[in-house]
C-alpha cells in the first residue's frame, strides 16, 4: 500500500495533466496484480466504503493518546484522519504496511467489532501516508486528485500504443477489480476483454467550436441544424445486461437520475441532453444543478426539478452497431425508434430548417433564452465517431453576453500560473443606500486573456495592491484609478448566495479595457436586467 | 541556592543574566551578547561585545558584512569554561545548523542550559547535540506538537531524487533557508549519490561558501541566475521560500515547486502554499525529540521559549516536571523562510 499512499498524496498536491498521468502510468506499471487493480478501483470511485465512522477513528485516537493533545493537535490540522495518521504512536512491529488488497478484502470480512483492532494493528505497521490512506479508505473519504479519464489515459499509455483510451472506454464498464484481464490486454499478454452484454459506455462524439474563419468555407447544404441545449450530455444504455445513464465524461449518475432509468425499457443506446423541463419549456442550468449535486435524490427533488432527455442520436438498437451510418440514416433511425417506443420522459431534438447560414445565424441571434447555447451544425454524412474528429460537427455559440467590469481582488493561479496573479474578482457599480456609490463582486475570472495580458495584469496588481488577505490581494478600484474588464459570459440567473444576488455562468476575461476609467464600467442594474 | 528565576530574567532585550552580564541572542543592540548561532532572529547586528562559537561568528560576518557581527568577538572552544561577573559558562553543541550552541550557565550551585534552536537527528553538516544535566532547561518548542515528527531525512531526499527521474524535462525547485537547510540538503543529496552539478539561488551561495571554508565540502554548486533554462531541465535548483513560487521562478522549465520544511508534514498547508512535492526535513527538534529530551537532561524544570508552548508544557508535566512559558519575544520561525532576507541582511545603525 505504499505506493499508492504515495500516488494518492503527490495526486492531491500535483496541478498539472501530464505529470498526473506521469505518475499513474508509473504506479501501474510497477505496482504488482491485484494491488494496482484494486488501486484502479480505489481511484475510479469504484471501491465505496463506509465501513467505519468518525466516531471509531476518534476513539481509537483516544485510546492511544494523551486526550488534551490529540485535541489541541486536531485544532491544529483540522482533519480527524490527517490528525491521527500523524500523532499515531510510533510502535516497533515485525510486521510489513498491509497490501491495498488485503485491507479491501478484510473490510469486507471483518464484522464491525473487530474492526478497531484490526485497524489499529495496520496503524502499527505503516508509515504516515499509509495510515492516511487507510483512514481515508475506511471511511468513504478517499479523494482523488485525478479523474477517472486522466486514470484511463495512462492505462492507454501501458500499453505502448496499441490500446487508446477510448479503447479502454469500451470495455470499462464490463470490468470489475481487481481489473487483471484488462492489464492483461493492456501489455499484450491477453486479449481485449469481452463486455458482451454489459451497458458500457461508448465515448462519445464531440464537436469543435466553429470560428469565423471556419464559417467562410463551410458548405452549408451538406449539414444540418440543431439547438444547442444547456443541461448536461447524457448516455442512455439499455441492454439485456442492464440500464445505465452516464455523463459524458463516462461516470455512471443512473442513481442520481432514477426516473430516466426507469423508462429505459428498450435495448439501445441514445445520446441526448438531460434538462429540467417544465411545460415543455427548459429551465436554467440552475436548476439542473440541484439534481446533480445530489447522489440520489429525494422524491421532493424529483418533483420541484423534473429531468426528461432530449436526445440527439442512436448508437446502438438491440445489439446493432449503427455508428457507422451517416447521420442522416441514423436519425431516420432514431425517429423510427422514438415513434415504435414513444417513450415517456424522452423526446426528440428538433431539426431546424433552414434556407442559409444568414438564415440561421438570424436565428441564432434571435434565441436569447439562458437554456440555448448556440446552434450544433452536423454534416449529414458523418459517421458517430468518438472524440472530437474536425470538420464532421460544429458548434456553434451565440455571442456571449458582456459586461465591463472592475477589478477589485486577485489571487494567484495554480501549477504554470503559480507564479501569476490569475485569478480575478470582479465588481459593478450600485448605489449605496447611502446614496452615495460602491463597487459590489459579481464574480471571479480565471481565463480569457491573453499571455501579454496577463503579464500586464501580473505588473499592475503587483504594483496596486492596497491590502492583502492570505493571499489574496485587494487591488485599487476607485473611480478614477484601476483596471476595467470586459467580462464575457454565457448567462446570468438569480442567486441568494451571491451578495450582488446575481450568479454568472461561464464568465472570462474579453479583453482588458485599458482605454476605460473605472467610472466608465457597467452598473449591477445592467446586468440584472439582462435577466430573463 | 537563588532560583534561577532570580539571576535569568526576560527582558524587552531579550534573556537576561543579571550575575553574568549579558544577554542570550538579544533581539536588540545590547552591550555584551552571547549568541546561540547565526540565524537572523537570533543573531542581529550591532551588539559590543559578542561571545559565540568561532563558525557562528564566522557566518555573521559572512551575513552582516566585516566587523558588524560585534565590535569584540569571543570564541571559546567547545566545553572551555569561562568566568564572567558571578556565573561559569561554556558552550556545547546544539545540533541546528554549522556553529550552533547550547548555553551551560552556573550561579551559586545551580545550573541552567539554554539549547537555543536544537535538533537529535544525525546532521552532516554539524556537530551533534550534547545533553547537559541540569537544573532548568531552556527549550525551545517550534515543533510543539504531536503531529509533528520528522521522517528520515535520507527517505525525503530518496522521494526528490525519485521525482526528479519521473519528470527529466522539469526543474525541481527547492525552497530551504539560506543557514543550514541549504547545506543540509545539499549533503544529503550528495550521501544519496548525486554527484552532479546543484544549482543555486544567488542569495543562497555566500553562506555555502563560508561551510565549505570551514570544512564541509558541497561539491558542484554554480548559480541558476547564469544558467541557461534549457541547462535546467532535469536539475535540482535551491532557492529561499520566497522565490520559489514567484517571479524569480518563472526561469525554471516548468518547474516542480519543491520546499523542505517541518511544517510540510500537514498536507494541507503544502496544499495551501502550492507545493507540488513537500519534503520534510527541518533543523528543529520534533515532538518525540523535544520530549526525549526533557528526559535526557532531566532538568526538574522547563521553561519554553518560543512555538507551541502550551503542548509541550503539558507533555513537562506528565513526566513530572515543571514547565512554563517564557514570554520572548522576536523569535521568528525561518522555517517558513517568511520575511527571511534573500540577501545579506540589511544592516541597521547602531
Ligand atoms: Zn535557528
Amino acid at each position: 500500500m505504499i505506493a499508492f499512499a504515495a500516488l494518492l498524496e503527490r495526486l492531491a498536491l500535483t496541478p498539472g495533466r501530464l505529470a498526473k498521468i506521469a505518475l499513474l502510468r508509473r504506479f501501474f506499471e510497477t505496482e504488482p496484480d491485484p494491488d494496482r487493480g484494486i488501486g484502479l478501483a480505489a481511484l475510479t470511485g469504484e471501491l465505496a466504503f463506509s465501513a467505519a465512522k468518525p466516531g471509531l477513528i476518534r476513539a481509537l485516537a483516544e485510546s492511544r493518546t494523551d486526550p488534551v493533545l490529540f485535541a489541541w493537535s486536531y485544532d491544529y490540522v483540522g482533519d480527524l484522519a490527517e490528525t491521527v495518521a500523524l500523532m499515531w504512536p510510533e510502535r516497533r512491529v515485525n510486521l510489513p504496511p498491509p497490501l491495498l488488497a488485503d485491507v479491501v478484502a478484510a473490510l469486507a470480512a471483518t464484522p464491525k467489532a473487530d474492526l478497531p483492532d484490526l485497524v489499529a494493528t495496520w496503524l502499527d505497521a505503516s508509515p504516515v501516508p499509509v495510515r492516511l490512506a487507510i483512514l481515508k479508505l475506511i471511511t468513504g473519504a478517499l479523494r482523488v486528485g485525478a479523474s477517472v479519464r486522466l486514470a484511463k489515459i495512462a492505462l492507454a499509455e501501458l500499453s505502448g500504443g496499441s490500446v487508446a483510451a477510448d479503447d479502454i472506454e469500451e470495455v470499462w464498464h464490463g470490468l470489475s477489480p481487481p481489473y487483471e484481464a484488462l492489464f492483461a490486454w493492456l501489455e499484450g499478454r491477453g486479449p481485449r476483454p469481452d463486455p458482451a452484454d454489459a451497458p458500457v459506455f461508448r465515448p462519445p462524439m464531440l464537436a469543435h467550436p466553429l470560428e469565423a474563419a471556419d464559417l467562410a468555407s463551410l458548405d452549408f447544404g451538406r449539414f444540418v441544424a440543431e439547438w444547442k441545449w444547456d443541461g448536461i450530455r447524457v448516455q442512455l444504455v439499455s441492454t439485456p445486461g442492464g440500464r445505465r445513464l452516464y455523463s459524458r465524461g463516462a461516470e455512471d449518475i443512473s442513481a442520481a437520475f432514477p426516473e430516466i432509468v426507469e423508462r429505459m425499457s428498450f435495448d439501445a443506446v441514445l445520446d441526448g441532453e438531460l434538462l429540467v423541463l417544465r411545460d415543455g419549456v427548459v429551465a436554467p442550468f440552475a436548476e439542473l444543478q440541484q439534481r446533480l449535486n445530489r447522489k440520489s435524490p429525494t422524491a421532493r427533488m424529483m418533483a420541484e426539478y423534473p429531468v426528461q432527455v432530449r436526445l440527439y442520436d442512436i448508437l446502438f438498437e438491440r445489439g446493432e452497431d449503427l455508428r457507422v451510418l451517416p447521420f442522416s440514416e441514423r436519425r431516420a433511425r432514431l425517429e423510427r425508434f422514438h415513434d415504435r417506443e414513444t417513450p415517456s420522459g424522452l423526446d426528440l431534438s428538433e431539426l431546424i430548417d433552414s434556407p442559409d447560414l444568414a438564415t440561421l445565424s438570424l436565428l441564432r441571434d434571435g434565441a436569447r433564452a439562458a437554456s440555448i447555447e448556440g446552434l450544433m451544425l452536423k454534416r449529414r454524412d458523418s459517421p458517430y465517431v468518438p472524440g472530437r474528429p474536425k470538420g464532421l460537427w460544429w458548434k456553434w455559440k451565440r455571442d456571449p453576453l458582456s459586461v465591463d467590469a472592475v477589478l477589485m481582488y486577485a489571487q494567484r493561479g495554480h501549477g504554470r500560473r503559480s507564479s501569476y496573479y490569475s485569478d480575478y474578482t470582479f465588481g459593478l457599480w450600485r448605489e449605496t443606500e447611502a446614496g452615495g456609490e460602491e463597487l459590489v463582486p459579481v464574480g471571479k475570472a480565471y481565463s480569457g486573456f491573453t499571455d501579454a495580458e496577463l503579464v500586464v495584469l501580473d505588473r499592475w496588481i503587483r504594483n496596486h495592491t492596497t491590502k492583502r488577505f492570505g493571499p489574496v490581494r485587494e487591488v485599487e478600484h476607485d473611480p478614477q484609478v484601476g483596471i476595467v474588464l470586459e467580462i464575457a459570459f454565457d448567462a446570468a440567473q438569480r442567486s441568494t448566495r451571491h451578495k450582488s444576488g446575481v450568479a454568472m455562468r461561464f464568465p472570462r476575461v474579453g479583453r482588458l479595457r485599458l482605454d476605460k476609467k473605472p467610472q466608465d464600467a457597467d452598473r449591477l442594474e445592467t446586468l440584472l436586467r439582462g435577466i430573463v | 541556592m537563588p532560583h534561577p528565576e532570580t539571576w535569568l530574567q526576560v527582558r524587552p532585550e531579550g534573556l537576561w543574566c543579571e550575575p553574568g552580564g549579558f544577554f542570550v541572542d538579544p533581539v536588540e543592540p545590547v552591550q555584551r551578547a552571547v549568541i546561540t548561532h547565526a540565524h537572523a532572529d537570533h543573531a542581529r547586528p550591532g551588539h559590543g561585545a559578542v561571545l559565540a562559537s568561532a563558525e557562528t561568528l564566522a557566518i555573521m560576518e559572512v551575513r552582516m558584512g566585516e566587523g558588524r557581527a560585534g565590535r569584540a568577538r569571543q570564541a571559546p572552544n567547545w566545553g572551555e569554561v569561562l568566568t564572567l561577573g558571578d556565573v561559569k559558562l561554556w558552550l556545547q553543541p546544539a545540533g541546528h545548523v554549522l556553529g550552533s550552541a547550547q548555553v551551560a550557565i552556573e550561579h551559586r550551585g545551580s545550573r541552567v542550559v539554554v539549547s537555543g534552536d536544537y535538533k537529535r537527528v544525525a546532521d552532516p553538516t554539524c556537530l551533534p547535540f550534547e545533553p547537559i544535566p541540569c537544573d532548568v532547561f531552556v527549550t525551545e518548542a517550534t515543533f510543539g506538537l504531536p503531529v509533528f515528527r520528522h521522517p528520515d531525512p535520507a527517505a525525503e531526499i530518496r522521494t526528490l531524487l525519485d521525482s526528479v527521474a519521473l519528470f527529466p524535462t522539469r526543474t525541481h525547485v527547492v525552497g530551504c533557508y539560506a543557514l543550514g537547510k541549504c547545506q543540509r540538503l545539499i549533503r544529503l543529496i550528495r550521501e544519496a549519490g548525486w554527484d552532479g552539478p546543484l544549482y543555486l539561488h544567488g542569495a543562497l551561495l555566500p553562506v555555502c561558501r563560508a561551510y565549505e571554508a570551514m570544512g564541509v565540502p558541497l561539491g558542484d554548486l554554480r548559480p541558476a541566475t547564469a544558467s541557461a533554462k534549457a541547462e535546467l531541465a532535469g536539475a535540482i535548483v535551491l532557492a529561499p521560500p520566497s522565490a520559489i513560487a514567484d517571479r524569480w521562478a518563472r526561469r525554471l522549465a516548468d518547474p516542480v515547486v519543491c520546499l523542505a520544511s517541518g511544517w510540510m508534514r500537514v498536507r494541507q498547508r503544502a496544499k495551501a502554499k502550492g507545493i507540488e512535492l513537500p519534503l520534510v526535513i527541518s533543523d528543529h527538534a520534533d515532538w518525540d525529540e523535544l520530549c526525549a529530551t526533557m528526559t535526557d537532561v532531566d532538568a526538574p524544570e522547563i521553561w519554553v521559549t518560543h512555538g507551541r508552548e502550551e503542548a509541550l508544557i503539558h507533555a513537562a508535566a506528565a513526566q513530572g516536571r515543571i514547565g512554563r512559558p517564557l514570554r520572548l519575544i522576536g523569535y521568528g520561525d525561518e522555517e517558513e523562510g517568511e520575511g527571511a532576507p534573500l540577501v545579506p541582511e540589511p544592516v541597521t545603525g547602531p
